[in-house]
């Protein structure tokens, strides 16, 4: 039941939030925190080796095959406990701005933070669909609701790109459902005991691609996401980003890799390169970028580029890399646009030519920015090195040219990055950061645990490490076996 | 031997406390503290040496990452090398931060100037003490971001913000080869750890691709850290920070770093000696070219960092001919001068008022006796005059890259009139002769006090005996530092490592003294009788040394064959790709969609009769649909 109440918590919080007029955000952050709490309890009875685990499974519709079956592994509990734990943040980070109709905009939120939990905890593909797209609609409501000018349009475009990937996705999985044996199954396990030929499988692997590509998004199919970040409040930008994105790498480790080996392993070139394209591309572009959120956002594409592209590398340092990186992306691309709000709303500026000097009124202010700028640019000691290190490996073992390439990323990310910190932090005051203020304990509390983790994750990731080290290889485990390719 | 983590905790601990206290700490005591932290782990280091039974010890504190096969763990490693280093690092750091109190006495920031410097030992220790690839990464990576934070420090300038970022990425750019190169030998061997690596490529043969690879990778890193054509750009840049710093991190350690991760990887450079070619030909073509520039620049850290440049050459040709305890004599060596003279420079910099134009000092030397004094036997010792510290050293490397090669014997030989040249062009504009600033400065000229002059004292001393540690065969059978490092050196099958004959050996001291003596004597007429005073202005100088004075516009070129092309590429992706073409093609998606879409509205006409005529149609067409299959 543990997964359940996890599962629904929010959800009932939800409720609660929705006619709780002005004390909406102390109830939502208070419901986040508890959930945080539950989640941890189920970090102390998780086993590491011991495979799925919590799983609850129940009939939901029987004569279509579909149940609600739930249940986590070392990677989902990871996933879910970034969740859990950004969860509270982003709400805390919201208290900055005053949102009208609150109610709304918190019922929104908790009700996202279900469906984002049960898309890391099904087990069941049309489950997993469902949310998917519960998933969608609060996020594009906040968004629409509360975004910047140019909302309506910007908030079209990504509606309309992630509803074609997820469509796509729903005529994979029916299909998939549709070669299961005997009354039909959505079922993840009988999915993985499909034996599909090789052209079936290369219509699957392009259409499940796709629909995850978007969401991550992968170069070409990225330009919906500059404009989201850039358009969304805070809080929208913070869930796309911290927690969102990482629906479409998970739904490459357990929707795709496992299903459609042989067709991954034919395509994964292309993959692969179009993830180490987008890694060079995206880097340039955010060296130009002049406006800091959108500098995040395109500095965002680049990085999971490279944990996508760690991936396909099917490598063990790879896959492992890439949940890691999940976290650690999740964690400081949340810290990242923090200190962007921050600065935005104490200066009513994003333009970086118009900032600069901050350093000499909030010293403070600019210590906890160059933490969360260092990890985020791979300092080792810091959580970004592990999972660069990981998966700059994994993907070495695959291609040498692939990994040189993507570790372009290892310089451009410090031209891009201090360049920013440089025009906003440093030199003279600008007339826009006279009167800058240090950080106010709220921010303090959204930013210390930021730093915490980037250290911890850094320093002793070994923590995080373990949780799924079984899980990756179980999960190469059933690739290899099923493709029948040796797994070295 | 568990106390090995204590030597870099103590600068760790240091940090902390003086960055987390740095409102509560009033006057001068960060600066104490700091100082303190590093002594302690001085004292920590030389309590090692002395207990040092001569075997490598190993000291795992914890598992770092693991992840299948790769394993990682945070573990320090003692043997010769890395307490040679320690030794170095928390020496000269030691007197750096206490000639520091008072260089940056008056400094506003005075408590985080502190807390970078120890941040920059813990690092720097982290580096020397790791046991394998990944932790010399994290104090490699580390002692890049102290130097990024230092060059730095006075961040209202702009210019020094901008120094600062070349300085990381250009680090950077070397270190993608670094971490590439660390990867490869974990694909390679299975391992990162110095033993595992080192007992593996025991058994591979000279110049296997992939060795080759490895090395070569490896050494990008290096030209990045130790500033080596093509990627030393950055390090006369980094003058922009304080001196000590200068001293500290761009002269004595950090920048050393590289010829020490090639010393530690000696067993596998031995096995690829194609790099190790390359490695001692970009030593000589980095040491010669920045020589020539330092000729001409008027800076007096710029000619000293030039100087550093050309001085790491050195040490990288000692590499490259297989002399690895050899490069690490001059390591040594080098930090004794090299500290010495910038140190010294700080001293004159801080009695003339932040003025570092040569061109405006002169006749010093009365002024600051004790400054004068000590720079110059940094200048003796660097020119390589006996029995000063940098003769015996130099002199080493010149012996040992003859016995391989005479082409590149010549041009260092060359490079070390050059260097003479130089460093006898500044001491004679600064001390020598007529002060050339103004009234005010004039007015206020003063020797330093003495918490900066016993550190300058100190070093003076080392930098005159410190070449006792490695005399020549002529003069002694016991040449201490080789006998110390032999353990840890595997040297190049294919290279033979002979000793000069003595006879050479007299010829070369001897030459190189009577080179010295005219070189002197000639800058003396030039800069103190003549007075030849090189112009302020740009119109005024020849070609030649319109060039050196540009340092042959290399800023430029790189600025104009990657930074500004790179850009464009930028602008272009956005602009082009992003916008027009990508978003293009969403956008006739979504107008062919609102077509179709508006045309098939035509058909909901309401006409009841149209619907029920359709409906038959489709029924008939699917009944047919279904014969015809």
């Amino acid at each position: 039941m543990m997964l359940s109440l996890l599962l629904f918590f929010p959800l009932l919080a939800a409720i609660a939030v929705l006619f709780s007029g002005t004390r909406a955000k102390h109830i939502a952050l208070g419901a986040t925190i508890l959930e945080f709490l539950i989640s941890i309890s189920l970090v102390f009875k998780f086993l590491p080796d011991g495979g799925t685990q919590f799983v609850e499974n129940y009939w939901w519709v029987q004569g279509l095959g579909i149940s609600y079956h739930v249940g986590m592994d070392g990677i989902s509990l990871l996933l879910v406990l970034l969740t859990t734990f950004l969860l509270p943040l982003i709400i805390l980070s919201s208290f900055q701005h005053k949102h009208k109709n609150p109610g709304l905009f918190y019922f929104l939120i908790l009700v996202m933070q279900s469906a984002l939990l049960g898309v890391f905890v099904s087990l069941d593909a049309f489950l997993f669909y469902v949310f998917w797209e519960l998933a969608l609609i609060p996020i594009y409501l906040i968004c629409l609701v509360w975004g910047g000018k140019d909302r309506v349009r910007i908030t079209l475009k990504f509606f309309i790109y992630t509803l074609f990937g997820s469509l796509l996705m729903l005529v994979a999985l029916i299909w998939l459902w549709t070669q299961t044996p005997g009354n039909h199954s959505f079922e993840l396990s009988s999915f993985y005991a499909l034996n599909i030929d090789p052209a079936n499988q290369t219509w699957l692997f392009w259409a499940l691609f796709l629909a995850f590509a978007i969401k991550i998004p992968i170069f070409p199919f990225h330009t919906w996401q500059p404009d989201t970040y850039t358009d969304s409040p805070t809080a929208g930008t913070m869930l796309l980003s911290g927690i969102m994105l990482k629906m479409g790498i998970y739904g490459l480790l357990r929707w795709m890799l496992p299903v459609i080996p042989e067709g991954v392993h034919e395509w994964s070139n292309i993959a692969i390169l179009l993830c180490v394209i987008g890694i060079v591309y995206a880097s340039l572009i955010a060296w130009v970028q002049k406006d800091f959120k959108r500098l995040i956002a395109y500095s965002s594409i680049a990085h999971v580029g490279l944990i996508a592209a760690g991936v396909f590398s099917l490598s063990f340092q790879g896959v492992h890399g890439s949940v890691f990186q999940m976290l650690s992306h999740g964690v400081n691309v949340v810290g990242l646009f923090f200190i962007a709000d921050i600065i935005e709303r104490r200066t009513q500026t994003r333009d970086l030519d118009a900032l600069g000097g901050i350093r000499l009124v909030a010293p403070g202010f600019s210590t906890y920015f160059i933490i969360v700028l260092l990890a985020s640019i791979a300092l080792p000691l810091t959580n970004g090195f592990v999972g660069e290190f990981l998966l700059l490996n994994g993907l070495y073992q695959y291609s040498t040219p692939a990994a040189v390439l993507a570790g372009l990323t290892v310089i451009f990310g410090a031209v891009y990055m201090l360049n920013a910190y440089r025009k906003i932090v440093l030199g003279e005051a600008a007339a826009s950061t006279q009167s800058f203020t240090e950080l106010n304990t709220n921010e303090k509390l959204v930013l210390i645990p930021i730093v915490v983790l980037i250290f911890w994750m850094g320093i002793y990731p070994d923590f995080f490490l373990k949780i799924s080290e079984p899980s990756v290889k179980d999960l190469r485990d059933i690739i290899y076996s099923a493709s029948g390719f040796s797994s070295n | 031997m568990q106390l090995i983590w204590l030597v870099p905790a103590f600068p760790l601990i240091g940090f902390l406390v003086t960055s987390f206290g740095q409102k509560r700490l009033g006057g001068i005591s960060a600066g104490i503290l700091a100082s303190s932290s590093v002594f302690a782990s001085f004292i920590c280091s030389l309590y090692l040496f002395f207990t040092f039974k001569g075997e490598a010890q190993t000291v795992q504190l914890f598992n770092w990452i693991q992840s299948g096969s790769l394993s990682i763990p945070f573990s320090f490693l003692l043997d010769q090398l890395s307490l040679l280093m320690l030794l170095i690092v928390t020496g000269i750091g030691t007197l750096i931060h206490i000639y520091s109190i008072g260089y940056m006495k008056s400094d506003q920031a005075f408590a985080r100037f502190f807390s970078y410097l120890n941040l920059f030992v813990f690092f720097m220790l982290l580096l020397v003490l790791g046991s394998n690839y990944v932790v010399l990464f994290a104090g490699w990576e580390g002692v890049g971001l102290c130097s990024y934070l230092l060059i730095g420090f006075w961040f209202k300038n702009h210019d020094f913000n901008k120094a600062a970022n070349k300085a990381f990425i250009m680090n950077r750019i070397g270190d993608l080869g670094f971490l590439l190169g660390i990867i490869l030998m974990f694909i390679t061997f299975g391992s990162v750890s110095y033993d595992k690596v080192f007992d593996a490529a025991k058994l591979v043969e000279d110049n296997q691709p992939v060795i080759i690879a490895i090395t070569m990778l490896l050494f990008i890193g290096a030209m990045g850290k130790s500033a080596q054509i093509p990627l030393y750009t950055w390090l006369p840049d980094a003058m922009a920070g304080p001196t000590p710093v200068s001293a500290l991190i761009h002269a004595a350690t950090m920048v050393t770093a590289g010829i020490y991760m090639v010393v530690r990887s000696n067993v596998l450079y031995s096995i690829a000696p194609a790099t190790l070619s390359f490695i001692a030909i970009i030593g000589t073509l980095t040491a010669l070219f920045a020589a020539t520039i330092a000729m001409k620049q008027t800076d007096i850290k710029k000619v000293l960092a030039y100087s550093t440049v050309s001085q790491l050459g050195y040490m990288f040709v000692a590499l490259g001919v297989g002399a690895y305890s050899t490069a690490m004599f001059h390591v040594t060596t080098h930090a004794f001068f090299k500290a010495l003279l910038f140190l010294a420079a700080g001293s004159v910099i801080h009695a003339v008022g932040g003025e570092q134009d040569i061109r405006k000092m002169g006749g010093l030397k009365k002024k600051l006796p004790i400054t004068f004094a000590v720079f110059m036997i940094g200048t003796l010792a660097i020119s390589g005059i006996p029995p000063l510290a940098g003769f015996f050293s130099k002199d080493e490397i010149l012996a040992k890259v003859s016995m391989q090669s005479p082409i590149l014997f010549y041009v260092l030989a060359f490079t070390s009139v050059l260097t003479a040249m130089y460093m006898f062009r500044l001491l004679f504009l600064t001390f020598y002769g007529g002060f050339r600033g103004s009234k005010e400065q004039a007015h206020h000229l003063h020797e330093s006090p003495s918490v900066m002059t016993w550190p300058l004292v100190l070093l003076a001393v080392l930098s005159t005996v410190g070449g006792f540690m490695g005399m020549p065969t002529v003069f002694s059978e016991q040449h201490l530092l080789h006998n110390f490092l032999a353990p840890i050196i595997s040297s190049p099958a294919g290279l033979l490592i002979s000793e000069p004959s003595h006879l050479f050996e007299w010829m070369l001291m001897g030459s190189s003294v009577f080179l010295l003596a005219i070189i002197i004597v000639w800058s003396y007429r030039r800069y103190v009788s003549r007075e030849a005073i090189p112009s302020l202005h740009e119109t005024d100088m020849s070609l030649l040394t319109k060039v050196l004075y540009n340092k042959y516009y290399i800023d430029e070129l790189y600025s104009a064959v990657f930074v500004k092309p790179l850009r464009a590429f930028g602008s272009f992706f956005q602009k082009y790709i992003d916008k027009a073409f990508l978003d293009g093609i969403i956008g006739g998606v979504n107008k062919g969609v609102v077509l179709g879409s508006q045309t098939v509205r035509l058909i909901q006409t309401g006409n009841i009769g149209f619907y029920i005529f359709a409906m038959v149609f489709g029924i008939i067409a699917i009944l047919l649909f279904n014969l015809l299959l």
